[in-house]
């Protein structure tokens, strides 16, 4: 693929070095940080395939909105304090959940380095898109034709999310009237 | 232009995935598990967006963003869940959900 090798490495570097230190460190905020970084690092390598409004609602969706749902939660419950004095998973289990990890990588990365896909290429190359309108035009096109049904879908999945989130975190009003009386 | 192989981007996918799911394995403060199911949610994201690039097709951008709608409903309701969970329990650990056992 036509991608800039030094700016695949660097953001590749940078976002794993970034996501182990969010299930390494042992600071809820520093974990959070950490992944603002990660979540960057996968904005940069969007824009390099060539995935312009992919990149934008990544740095707007997750870098922006989820992040600060992520400390606003971790402010809300002062959970930074007790994470110091975290329990942790034994370590035979800790070994073996990184042996396992590590083995399925491995056939992961076997399997991508030598089966070959049969899958004709499409008629979205770079220079079609480019001459179209661009990236987020073709994929707007796509978006309100061929995929308007998920997309609406879309909308009633947002609004089934923001009724639970209100439903959960309200406090009950039955057990606050208890007991007053 | 120098290229980079296909393998070597969907590899590097590949290992965020299983750092993610190393970290909902090891980890044990619920906060902690969400992030990492955040990172895997991206790796899966960034896996569909290089396919789409490397086939010459649009439906894997189209497949990433709705799977970003997807994680930010999924990660509301999940905080949700975490306040809940900390004001029955005080604790953000998964380890004090032992209302089964006792």
């Amino acid at each position: 693929m036509d991608i800039s090798p030094v700016f695949f490495y660097i953001f590749g570097g940078l976002a794993i070095a970034f996501s182990l230190l969010v299930i390494i460190k042992k600071s809820l905020i520093a974990s959070a940080f950490s992944l603002v970084v990660v979540f960057f690092s996968f904005g940069a390598i969007y824009a390099l395939l060539d995935a312009h409004l992919v990149a934008a609602l990544q740095v707007l969706v997750y870098a922006g909105a989820i992040m600060v749902l992520f400390i606003f939660v971790i402010m809300l419950l002062n959970a930074d304090v007790q994470s110091v004095k975290s329990t942790r998973a034994n370590s035979f289990f800790v070994v073996f959940a990184v042996l396992g990890s590590l083995l399925t990588l491995g056939l992961f990365v076997w399997s991508f380095r030598h089966v070959t896909t049969s899958l004709p290429p499409g008629q979205f190359t770079t220079e079609a898109v480019a001459n179209a309108g661009g990236n987020t035009q073709v994929v707007s096109e796509l978006l309100f034709s061929e995929y308007i049904l998920p997309f609406e879908l879309t909308s009633v999945l947002l609004l089934t999310a923001i009724v639970g989130a209100v439903v959960l975190v309200k406090r009950h009003r039955r057990s606050a009237k208890n007991a007053a009386s | 232009m120098q290229q980079v192989d296909p393998w070597l981007v969907l590899s590097f996918c590949a290992v965020i995935f299983f750092i993610g799911l190393t970290g909902v394995l090891v980890r044990r403060n619920i906060l902690i598990i969400l992030m990492s199911i955040e990172l895997m949610l991206n790796a899966v994201n960034l896996t569909f967006v290089t396919f789409a690039k490397q086939h010459a097709l649009l439906n894997g951008q189209l497949a990433a963003l709705f799977i970003i709608t997807v994680a930010a409903a999924e990660s509301a309701v999940g905080l949700g869940l975490v306040v809940a969970m900390y004001r029955t329990l005080r604790s953000v650990e998964t380890d004090k959900l032992q209302f089964l056992r006792d």
